[in-house]
């Protein structure tokens, strides 16, 4: 196989990590941001609820939990619910969600009481103080720590192939059974070059809200 | 009736009784200071007027119109609660402007929303309505000498700055009564002066103020009227001149004396 071949394949199993990624922050973001409203709940029972949930999916590895979504089913009702690339996508939602919920919770928790009051007191709503207050400086607190996990989903994208979904890595380990070992090496370069957009994106996205502190 | 009645307030935080009867009056254009020792309770009574703490008991009324009643204040709606909020101004120790915005946007935030979910005003209206505030914005600020900061954001300018915006903010909403809880506290000594400077400024403009303060030769010139606070309880009250030179109660007089020995 020639190089352009090798690379047209790998890229073909790259679309498949770009989507597996955009999919996941598609429905995780706003998850998370519900995930972390119960973990903040005033309501006790639904607060415990929600943090251990948190809790099981934090603690159970990314694969154990693409095998639960995906072969669960099947096992319970003698058919599979999910293809592979849905469960794919519904496992790495949960999982990324209930880690964006503990930064947005931390974001949220260290936003000054003073604040909200003086909100409060200027007669907002609890709506319009969330929105205009509160929201762009949890954006700001927490842009570092969610540029973090972003980074790492990226690369996790490669446990899909577990329930054999053909992403790159997928693809590269495929064309090993035709004794080429060097585009595995080769895969290094697409995530480098995807995770180097990245940086550059959060990094300008640290810049614009430098103009001032929390 | 006085333009300020508070009547029996009381306030617990778990089995802690904060406050303990609080009965006072102001009347309108008049300069109310509190004073007492830390802990003694001004704070959350300055929280209780703001609704930003409920009373376990007391009715609080401005002009006439009982704005808090304890008793009721469960079945408030949020609507109603931030109409009551607005009788009353609050400019905080720490000064709270919000970060993200520059000195001007600080000071119209609030009422411009207050307009723009105005459902009776048509878009004209509404735009006009903006117009004025922010001319009024700008006009506060001229009045508090900070014209040339309106572009600034908080991160950008002094403590003693950011204290002038933020007492012009809570005068955008023309509350009947601005209150002030230690308004200097946070600050570096050669900064207070200014900041006390508007405040009296703000009297001369017939404000009615409460000021929570540990300055005590302000309180002295500015105030009508002066509260000594301990333990929850109004210890003392009178004219200033009379507290400061003629106090009555024990408890008082170590506190002048220990306030006297700082200096
Ligand atoms: N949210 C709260 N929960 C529990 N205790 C509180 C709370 N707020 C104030 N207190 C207590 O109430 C007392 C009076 O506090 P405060 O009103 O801040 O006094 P001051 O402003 O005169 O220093 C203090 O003993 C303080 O610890
Ligand atoms: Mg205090």
């Amino acid at each position: 196989m020639t190089f352009w071949q090798v690379t047209l394949n790998l890229l073909d199993g790259f679309g498949m990590t770009c989507a597996i990624f955009a999919l996941t922050l598609v429905f995780a973001l706003p998850l998370g941001l519900i995930i972390s409203f119960g973990s903040m709940s005033k309501f006790k029972p639904l607060k415990a609820v929600v943090r251990v949930f948190v809790w099981i999916i934090r603690g159970v590895p990314l694969m154990l939990q693409l095998f639960i979504v995906f072969y669960l089913p099947g096992f319970l009702f003698g058919s599979p619910i999910f293809n592979r690339f849905t469960a794919t996508i519904i496992a790495f939602s949960i999982n990324y969600a209930c880690y964006f919920s503990e930064i947005y919770r931390a974001g949220i928790e260290a936003i000054p009481r003073g604040q909200i009051e003086a909100g409060q007191v200027l007669g907002m709503t609890r709506f319009q103080i969330f929105t205009r207050i509160t929201l762009m400086q949890v954006i700001k607190r927490i842009v570092p720590p969610m540029g973090n996990e972003i980074i790492t989903l990226v690369k996790d994208t490669a446990l899909a192939r577990v329930i054999v979904v053909v992403e790159i890595l997928f693809v590269a380990e495929e064309l090993m059974a035709h004794a080429i070992i060097w585009p595995l090496f080769y895969t290094a370069v697409f995530y480098l070059a995807f995770v180097g957009v990245l940086t550059l994106l959060f990094g300008w996205f640290e810049k614009k809200l430098s103009y001032y502190k929390v | 009736m006085e333009f300020l009645e508070v009547q029996g307030i009381y306030k617990s935080f778990g089995n802690v009784e904060v406050l303990r009867g609080i009965d006072f009056s102001l009347s309108k254009g008049e300069v109310l200071s509190i004073i007492g020792s830390s802990g003694s309770g001004k704070t959350t009574l300055l929280r209780c007027l703001n609704l930003l703490e409920k009373a376990d008991a007391g009715t609080i009324s401005v002009n006439g119109e009982i704005i808090i009643d304890a008793k009721e204040e469960d079945s408030y709606t949020d609507k109603e609660i931030r109409d009551k909020r607005l009788r009353m101004g609050l400019v905080f120790q720490q000064f709270n402007l919000f970060p993200q915005y520059n000195v001007i946007d600080n000071l119209t935030l609030a009422p411009k929303l207050r307009v723009k979910e105005d459902k009776s005003l048509t878009k004209e209206e509404k735009a006009e309505k903006i117009e004025a505030i922010i001319k009024e914005a700008e006009e506060l600020l001229a009045s508090v000498g900070l014209s040339d900061k309106a572009k600034s954001y908080p991160c950008e300018i002094s403590g003693g700055q950011q204290q002038r915006v933020a007492i012009a903010r809570a005068l955008m909403l023309k509350p009947d009564i601005l209150c002030f809880d230690e308004p200097t506290s946070a600050l570096d000594p050669e900064l207070t002066g200014e900041v006390l400077r508007v405040i009296k400024e703000l009297k001369s403009g017939d404000r009615t103020m409460i000021i929570v303060t540990h300055e005590m030769e302000f309180a002295k010139n500015v105030s009508d009227k002066v509260i000594f606070m301990a333990d929850g309880v109004i210890e003392e009250m009178g004219e200033p001149n009379q507290m400061f030179s003629n106090p009555k109660s024990e408890k008082l007089k170590a506190f002048l004396q220990k306030s006297d020995e700082k200096f």
